[in-house]
């Protein structure tokens, strides 16, 4: 499902505050795996994910996601690409503050171009699974976070993409809800989603199937 | 349609933004409509203040001669004629109109309407006097051609005397009224008049009748008093004047150059004076009112600057969500311009009900007088100013969240 050659990428590239971020990262993730990323803060892991996310680029080796060269893309093909194969979910939620859940949800199938009542019949459909469908027509700041943690991974999954992204999911939530959320993203990996997680809690690292291990820019093994 | 209902969504959910955008763009264009509107009633009110007259004419009458002239003495008396007139009519080429007056005067008491008495200024009028003097009618007609061929009683009064003699007020055109003791019948009512240029005493307080009875009824000759001409358009009362001097000259053998021989003046002269002070008032209020809607826009502008650090998250997440960078863009110039637009109708809205509503109001000032209004197309050409300042006012906005990467605007906290 994911392929990284050589992965390298420096920030400020030419100037005297260069820095060299990722070391030649060579990663391969397959179908339906569940793999956390873990690593201390600096260390590039969230280089990393920005880059499996197509939302930064990377200046050498070669980068495939499901069986597509990602690399030199401009903004409206990585947009595109975003939009088809990966759901994002981040540790502050980033929900539209004006939106209510079900048109938070909606969204990705907004930029899909899925007419209005299918998508708001799909986005039920996902929060439903979530178990927050009466919940559809509350604001975010309405919600607990781990209501607002769950409406997010509806959004994220609503498009049907072929990899998950989680950036810390767990880090705004307590210990209770952080189990509940893993036990969201176990149940959508067993339904076939490629599933990566970042993260710097070991105890959520542990509920994944394998640990990738980040330090200065290179994968520990 | 999807697309309108996201922004119609974005708009509408923050709403405290979209006011405050929109209200900059509402003030200033209310307030452009207020100023212009403001601004041409005050032109129209000086306007209408010379309107007893048109601007572009002269007035001319007979003197003592000043020069002995081909063996007439100085200081021979000579009168305008009625047989003067084709003459002028075919010679003065300058003119489009040479009505002409004969005055009669105003004595104690002269006029009476049943138990009513007033004293009214009396004058012989030819019918294209109208035209020279633009006092509007509220009743009836003026004199006309035929008045004047078969030399009718009949009269035009202005609008103090009408409410002195007829109290009862309503169309009283056909009644009659006394005047030295010969009957005449009303034919017209003028509307009340604020021209300060008045010919032979206030014009509210005249009784008009055709010249020619006026010649045989008080006095029995041809004797005209004065010339009033009214210069074509493109020319110049000056040379008008010139030209009806020549005319006269030849016709009661005046010297050439005796300037004596003739009382009058160039009235055009006085009027650029005023159209000067028009023109300066015009660029005054022009000014005043775009560089209000020009604030209004700036404000817009700045307001849409600083809410798109606000939104820069939003478009992170947007972005995130698979929206191309020309759907971002699309959107925030979409809200930008729909904004801009329905503010902006709104403001001219509210200006134009507010000018409505001062109207009445203002009336009663002389000034005011011809009411508050503003034309569609500076309330149209206002609103499209404010929409392509709203299309800028969000281009700059949309290039600057483009510039954020999204990974940025999503961390920012």
């Amino acid at each position: 499902m994911l392929h990284l050659e050589n992965i390298h990428k420096t920030y400020n590239l030419g100037t005297p505050n260069a820095l060299h971020v990722l070391k030649g990262i060579d990663l391969d993730i397959e179908d339906g795996e569940f793999v956390s990323i873990m690593g201390a803060s600096g260390s590039g892991k969230s280089t990393l994910l920005n880059i499996l996310g197509i939302l930064d680029n990377y200046d050498e080796g070669n980068y495939y996601l499901a069986g597509r060269l990602i690399k030199d893309l401009n903004e409206t093909q990585g947009a595109r690409l975003r939009n088809e194969l990966i759901g994002f979910v981040f540790q502050s939620f980033n929900l539209l503050n004006f939106k209510n859940a079900l048109e938070n949800v909606a969204l990705p199938l907004y930029y899909k171009g899925v007419p209005r009542k299918q998508r708001y019949m799909l986005a039920m459909e996902q929060l439903e699974r979530m178990g927050l469908k009466d919940w559809a027509y509350h604001l975010p700041n309405e919600m607990s976070g781990g209501q607002k943690q769950r409406v997010a991974i509806a959004r994220a999954i609503v498009a049907q993409p072929k990899i998950l992204l989680a950036d810390e999911p767990t880090g705004a939530l307590d210990s209770k809800t952080t189990v509940e959320v893993m036990d969201v993203f176990r149940q959508l990996n067993a339904g076939g989603i490629t599933t990566i997680i970042v993260t710097h809690e070991q105890s959520v690292a542990d509920t994944t199937q394998r640990i990738i291990r980040i330090k200065d820019g290179n994968i520990l093994n | 349609m999807d697309f309108f209902n996201e922004i119609w969504e974005t708009i509408t959910r923050n709403r405290s933004r979209s006011l405050l955008t929109g209200f900059g763009v509402f003030w200033g264009m209310m307030m452009l409509l207020l100023l212009v509107g403001m601004g041409n009633s005050l032109v129209d009110g000086i306007r209408y203040q010379l309107e007893g007259v048109a601007t572009n004419s002269c007035i001319v009458g007979a003197n003592d001669t000043g020069k002995a002239y081909k063996g007439l003495q100085k200081g021979r008396s000579w009168d305008i004629r009625n047989g003067d007139i084709p003459y002028l009519e075919r010679e003065v080429t300058a003119a489009s109109t040479i009505a002409y007056v004969r005055f009669i005067g105003s004595w104690e008491k002269n006029t009476h309407r049943g138990d009513k008495v007033g004293t009214y200024n009396l004058l012989g009028v030819s019918e294209n006097l109208q035209q020279a003097l633009c006092t509007p009618l509220q009743y009836g007609r003026f004199i006309n051609s035929k008045d004047v061929e078969q030399q009718r009683k009949v009269c035009v009064i202005g609008e103090q005397t009408y409410r002195d003699l007829f109290p009862e007020g309503g169309d009283i055109t056909g009644q009659c009224i006394t005047v030295s003791g010969i009957q005449f019948r009303v034919v017209g009512v003028q509307k009340r008049s604020e021209a300060k240029f008045w010919l032979g005493g206030d014009t509210n307080e005249q009784i008009k009748i055709p010249v020619t009875t006026a010649q045989q009824t008080y006095g029995g000759n041809d004797v005209i008093h004065m010339l009033f001409g009214v210069a074509k358009q493109g020319e110049q009362a000056a040379t008008m004047l010139t030209q009806i001097k020549d005319v006269l000259r030849r016709r009661h053998t005046i010297a050439p150059d005796d300037d004596r021989a003739f009382w009058g003046q160039d009235l055009g002269a006085e009027f650029r004076a005023v159209d000067m002070l028009i023109i300066g008032l015009t660029i005054l209020v022009w000014f005043i009112g775009l560089g209000t809607l020009l604030s209004g826009a700036i404000g817009v502008s700045n307001i849409m600057l600083v809410t798109i650090r606000e939104r820069t998250k939003e478009i992170g997440i947007r972005r995130a969500l698979g929206a191309s960078p020309a759907s971002i863009v699309g959107q925030i110039l979409a809200e930008s311009i729909f904004l801009t637009a329905l503010s902006g109708a709104l403001g001219i809205v509210a200006g134009v009900g507010i000018l409505q509503a001062v109207s009445p109001l203002l009336a009663g000032n002389e000034m005011f007088s011809q009411g508050t209004q503003v034309s569609f197309s500076v309330a149209i050409g206002g609103l499209l100013i404010l929409i392509i300042i709203g299309l800028l006012a969000g281009l700059l906005p949309a290039k600057r969240a483009l510039a954020i990467k999204p990974i940025e605007a999503l961390n920012e906290e």
